[in-house]
């Protein structure tokens, strides 16, 4: 039994908004995953709740005419890692959100809560960011798009207006296409884990192979929310795939991460398994990417 | 044969059903619902509490506080109690705190009509408290000026106890002997059984009555009577299924607290169900033990000397106490026999939550200890690990002085056998020795030791009762519980053997009721098939030696020419089956000249011990750079004795291995500094072995027959838990040559060390 | 203090139309349990970590501890009580529980031979290491696993006509 003071259930994306405009202190619940557990907690209990659980028509995976694919925020972690359209664009986004709790929790949690709780170790997060996803917002003024990187404002906080809902999360075809990527979940244990902390990083090649064209690396738990490795996807732009090349990107990302000490794990292994972690997801992604990189001599 | 047959759990269809009822799916419906206040700081006075607004809110019924309850103060541990004073348990537990000794102590309860009802008003109580200063660690709340948490306790010593053999002092001054100094950390973990602890009380008939997930419902109706302080016999105790227990159910946790409870709201059914999050922060912990060892050593590796400290985190009240670290200083001159032994245990109040039973009852931690050293020894001797232990350890016909216990057959040397020849360990240990690379591979082993049952230290009884229907099968009943480990099949079968009856004609009482259960004393020690065999097989003996005396009575022969088989009265001479049980029991029970109900109940007292040996071999691969270890393979050796039912011995050893791999490397309760406070109460943040963190586990047994044994049965339940912790630490070290001191192995220690040694 | 707020929820329990009245804040786990009697149902951690509460939905396998009960309204909710056929037959998953020794104090047992059951229902052959990763978000402290993956391979072996 939860500590629910009223829970209102939302018929349609127009009466969500409609409702949290009625009831300003009330909060979404779109799984529960998260917000159950907060009101059990007592972090929140006692309060009104705008339940969006209902609205199937914020579930699934789409494409639009110019290639932009649509996820819809209440798209469960299981139904995305099935998804067609996922596996066959950008398959590690599937493969981040299987990494999730349990497969019940895979069930009900969904993308939108996700990225929505602002939370750094999201495990779709850095994948999402390091795929440059845009995050659809709708709200009394109708809707409005921005970068998923401008949409963390801090931990736990992020840009929801006043009886805003997230509507979907989009990934712009410029921004997976011949692209492969690779996420790495550093935890404590295989299953039932939240990241100690995560990388995501996907390449571009050259048509020969032999170059770097893009370079997108995402982290979680690096930061007070999600980011990218700003500095190092610049200094590699352009590299050739040569011997040692791995090496050199896992240390560049040092200056890019600022991770910090916690009773999880401290800065000083987390800053050292954000180098390994990069290199070895980048590793991984060029050769998805049908790139080699040529052993030491 | 029934007994050594793998027979299918009795309860097994039942709880693949959901059939199976537990202790909450008996609390009947409109129950109270009681929860705790618990106390927001580590170490303080509580002033004063104000309780008029949790009281305000709808559907709270009672608010009750540490001012509200008795003065008196009770005990809490599973022992059977000692009418010997200086032998009882200690009384330092109130059933609310004023004097709050732990993050998370209870100060006051709430009885309100529903939880939420009850968890507002836990939220609403105002405490007013006068913190003072805690202290988390043994050694330093041993230090004088320390803050003391019990007044009775100088030093916060809970009990200090030496072991001293020969003479150390002269021992060491033998030319050439090599020092081994080393120092070893075990963390405060935790049970994870499924279930909570859960129970509910009410009165009927003058007298408090309380259902409860409990291990040991003899010994926990004599705790809640002496926390309420009233007579023994007007409390009684039922025991439904329990899901799982592991040593924290054989305390009292909260059946005291829920009994009180009951009596503050005129007798109504109360129910206190731990969340899980009380489970980890309230309920009972495996003690942290630190270990220093110097050992002096022969090139041949022949122990001469050895000296031992060791300090035990008792956390905030006594519970098991000091018996958790005795055990383990007791088995260090017998695992590894050794002439001068200078052994000194502490066992300390600190203010974390209180340390109690676990499997393997203070035996992880000593095995972690002293089969990492062994390695270490072995390793700098340049003598192979597997020949070291061969040689070294307890030899067969070993006998242990006090407890009278004998090693009778080659059990050591039999079952590392089984586990080398499964790890492949001797080639593999020298492959595996030098390499380089990201990512290595090694194999460890450890040998380990378990005595069964609690004689002599305390008492060991069990009692039985048999009761036949008039369809010639019985009704079984002990007090020693199921709590998952398959006791009631194994006693099914014991009493089916003896009585010789076919197995399905054995009920078995699972439920305890303290009211009509014979008297005994519950699930721990690892003593269930060793003192209910030995409770079971006397019953039966006699019982059927009853019934055959009976049998004359029309069958017209003599009881020495008949026997009981496959539920018949057959004579032996010629193996006639001359009348079956039921009609016997039929024809008895309704006779109209002289009737009998064929019932039989024994209580019997068990003065023997039986050690328990075996070995845990592991394979592991390291990935260096992410600091990470890999269990490949794992195998657990047992010599157990006679097994009862081997499919349930194998998967109970699994069980074990499980845990003992959580040990090794996840599992640890982390305690903020400044706080105090649980960091990690939950089972998101506490690290037990998911199904994805484990190997294929294999286990292989030696049944040597315990010669002292009704059955032949020795300890099983706990001793899986206690290799495989050294025995992945001496894999890390085979694969890269660094040793470990300290658990978990998990990633922070593997940077930490890894670091240090340059490898990353 | 506000009114309690209830809703109406219709649907399907174990393959039977019901309905009742329930209280908005009750988890799907406290209306099994305490509507209707399916104590199969067990609460082990009421925040999704154990598995010990889960039941399939619509075909899927969620903790019910974490799902609000009226979300059940229109579902089609399964419950161990459920794969008991009505003489109280065993289903082959949960007889392979019972013979591959996969059962020891029976608390967790509920939530993996659901688990197993939405599993199976896919029809498709899984390795050892798939099927470890389906059944991860179960927790067990009695068995290490290993007999619980022997049964759920041996039942997906005999539905799939393998032995």
């Amino acid at each position: 039994m939860y500590d629910i003071k009223a829970l209102y259930e939302a018929k349609s994306v127009e009466n969500a908004i409609e409702l949290m405009k009625e009831h300003p202190e009330a909060k979404i619940i779109a799984g529960g995953s998260d917000v159950l557990i907060k009101i059990r907690e007592g972090k929140m209990a006692g309060c009104e709740l705008v339940s969006i659980y209902g609205l199937d028509e914020l579930r699934g995976v789409s494409m639009a005419e110019d290639g932009t694919l649509r996820i819809g925020s209440l798209t469960s972690f299981s139904h995305i890692t099935k998804d067609p359209l996922i596996k066959k664009y950008i398959g590690v986004l599937g493969e981040a959100v299987d990494m999730v709790g349990g497969p019940q929790i895979r069930a009900i949690g969904t993308i939108g809560g996700n990225t929505c709780n602002g939370v750094t170790s999201a495990d779709s997060a850095s994948t999402l960011l390091a795929w440059d996803a845009i995050v659809e917002l709708n709200g009394p003024e109708g809707v409005r798009t921005l970068p998923l990187e401008e949409f963390y404002l801090g931990p736990g906080k992020v840009d929801l207006k006043s009886a805003e809902l997230q509507t979907a999360l989009l990934i712009p075809k410029e921004s997976y296409e011949n692209c492969a990527g690779f996420y790495i979940k550093y935890g404590m244990r295989n299953a039932m884990e939240i990241a100690t902390t995560g990388c995501s990083v996907n390449v571009r090649l050259s048509s020969d192979k032999k170059t770097l064209e893009r370079l997108r690396i995402g982290f979680g738990v690096a930061g007070p929310v999600p980011r990218r490795a700003r500095k190092t996807e610049e200094e590699f732009k352009g590299a050739s795939l040569e011997a040692g090349l791995p090496e050199k990107i896992g240390d560049a990302v040092l200056k890019d991460v600022e991770p910090r000490d916690s009773w999880r794990a401290s800065k000083d292994m987390r800053l050292h398994l954000c180098s390994t972690m990069t290199e070895r997801a980048f590793i991984e992604a060029v050769s998805r990417c049908g790139g080699e990189i040529p052993e030491k001599a | 044969m029934i007994v050594g047959k793998s027979i299918p759990r009795i309860d097994a269809a039942d709880k693949a059903t959901g059939r199976t009822k537990y202790t909450d799916d008996l609390c009947a419906k409109g129950a109270l619902v009681a929860k705790i206040c618990h106390s927001t700081v580590t170490h303080a006075l509580v002033k004063s509490i104000d309780t008029s607004a949790a009281e305000a809110i709808p559907g709270v019924v009672k608010v009750v506080t540490c001012f509200d309850v008795p003065e008196h103060m009770f005990p809490t541990a599973g022992h059977p109690w000692s009418t010997d004073p200086s032998h009882q348990d200690i009384c330092d537990r109130h059933l609310l705190e004023k004097h709050v000794r732990y993050y998370g102590d209870d100060v006051a309860a709430v009885i309100a009509e529903d939880e939420i009802a009850a968890s507002r008003a836990v939220r609403a109580i105002k405490i007013e408290y006068e913190e003072l200063p805690f202290v988390l660690d043994p050694e330093e709340a041993i230090k004088d000026g320390a803050p003391l948490l019990h007044e009775t306790f100088p030093n916060n010593i809970l009990k200090h106890t030496e072991i001293k053999k020969g003479n150390l002092e002269e021992a060491v001054k033998e030319p050439g002997l090599i020092k081994f100094d080393d120092w070893f950390e075990t963390p405060t973990v935790q049970h994870c059984h499924i279930e909570n602890a859960i129970c509910f009380a009410w009165e009927e008939g003058g007298r408090i009555h309380v259902t409860s997930s409990t291990q040991i419902p003899h010994i926990t109706r004599r705790c809640v009577a002496q926390a309420l302080g009233v007579d023994w016999g007007l409390v009684r105790i039922v025991k439904p299924f329990v899901g799982g227990g592991f040593g924290d159910k054989q305390d009292a946790l909260y059946e005291p607290l829920c009994a009180f409870l009951t009596t503050r709201v005129g007798g109504r059914l109360v129910k206190l169900e731990c969340q899980r999050e009380e489970t980890f922060a309230n309920c009972r912990v495996r003690h942290a033990i630190r270990y220093h060892i110097i050992s002096w050593v022969r090139k041949d590796g022949t122990l001469v000397a050895r000296k031992v400290d060791c300090w035990s985190n008792q956390g905030a009240y006594a519970s098991h106490g000091h018996s958790i670290i005795a055990k383990g200083m007791g088995s260090i001159p017998q695992l590894y026999p050794c002439e001068n032994v200078e052994i000194n245990g502490w066992t300390v109040f600190t203010n974390i939550q209180v340390g109690g039973a676990m499997r393997g009852y203070g035996m992880p931690q000593v095995t972690f200890a002293v089969e990492s050293q062994t390695e270490d020894i072995a390793r700098k001797l340049g003598i192979d690990p597997l020949s070291y232990r061969r040689k070294h350890v307890m030899p067969k016909g070993f006998v242990d002085g006090f407890s009278k216990n004998e090693l009778y057959y080659d059990s050591f040397n039999e079952t590392l056998d089984l586990g080398a020849q499964y790890i492949d360990f001797e080639r593999k240990f020298k492959e595996y020795q030098n390499q380089t690379g990201d990512i290595r591979r090694g194999v460890g082993m450890s040998v380990f030791w378990y005595n069964t049952g609690v004689w002599p230290i305390s008492l060991e009884t069990s009692a039985c009762r048999m009761v036949m229907n008039q369809d010639g099968s019985i009704q079984l009943q002990v007090g020693e519980t199921e709590i998952g480990q398959g006791a009631d099949t194994a006693f099914s079968q014991m009493a089916a053997e003896t009585l010789g009856i076919p197995f399905e004609m054995v009920h078995i009482v699972s439920n305890q009721d303290t009211d009509v259960t014979p008297y005994g004393t519950g699930a721990y020690a690892s003593r269930q098939t060793y003192a209910a065999g030995m409770a079971i097989r006397g019953c039966a003996e006699e019982f059927k030696k009853h019934i055959l005396d009976v049998a004359y009575r029309y069958t017209r022969m003599q009881p020495y020419l008949m026997d009981i088989a496959d539920g018949n009265i057959v004579r032996t001479t010629d193996g006639r089956v001359l009348m079956s049980l039921g009609d016997l029991s039929l024809r008895l029970l309704y006779d109209m000249e002289q009737n009998e109900h064929l019932t039989m109940e024994k209580s019997t007292q068990i003065k023997s011990n039986a050690y328990s040996f075996g070995c845990g071999f592991a394979e592991v691969e390291v990935d260096i750079p992410m600091c990470t270890v890999k269990v490949l393979k794992a195998i657990n050796v047992h010599d157990a004795g006679t097994l009862v039912n081997p499919a349930l011995a194998r998967a109970q050893v699994q069980g074990g291995m499980s845990m003992a791999i959580g040990y090794a490397l996840s599992e640890k309760m982390l305690y903020d500094p400044k706080t105090g406070k649980l960091l990690n109460g939950n089972l998101l943040d506490y690290k037990l072995s998911t199904f994805m963190d484990h190997p294929e586990l294999e286990v292989k047994f030696v049944e040597n027959p315990e010669p002292t044994s009704a059955y032949g049965t020795k300890a099983l339940g706990e001793p899986p838990a206690l290799p495989l912790a050294p025995a992945i630490r001496n894999a890390i070290l085979n694969a890269t040559g660094v040793p470990l001191y300290e658990l978990p192995m998990r990633p922070h220690l593997l940077f930490k060390r890894f670091s240090e040694e340059g490898l990353i | 203090m506000s009114e309690k707020q209830y809703k109406l929820v219709t649907c399907k329990i174990n393959g039977k139309e019901r309905s009742a009245m329930v209280d908005v804040r009750a988890s799907l786990t406290d209306m099994l349990r305490n509507d209707y009697s399916l104590t199969s149902v067990k609460k082990g951690c009421e925040v999704g970590e154990c598995g010990a509460c889960a039941v399939i939905i619509d075909g899927e396998c969620y903790n019910s501890c974490i799902y609000l009960a009226i979300w059940a309204d229109g579902k089609e909710i399964e419950t161990l009580e459920g794969l008991t056929g009505e003489n109280g037959e065993l289903n082959d998953i949960q007889q392979a529980f019972v013979d591959e020794t996969a059962i020891q104090c029976g608390f967790c047992s509920p939530g993996f031979i659901m688990e197993a059951e939405s599993i199976l229902r896919t029809g498709e052959i899984y390795t050892d290491e798939e099927l470890r990763k389906l059944l991860s978000g179960h927790l067990c402290r009695c068995t290490g696993y290993d007999n619980i993956l022997r049964a759920v391979k041996k039942a997906m072996n005999e539905r799939n006509g393998k032995k």
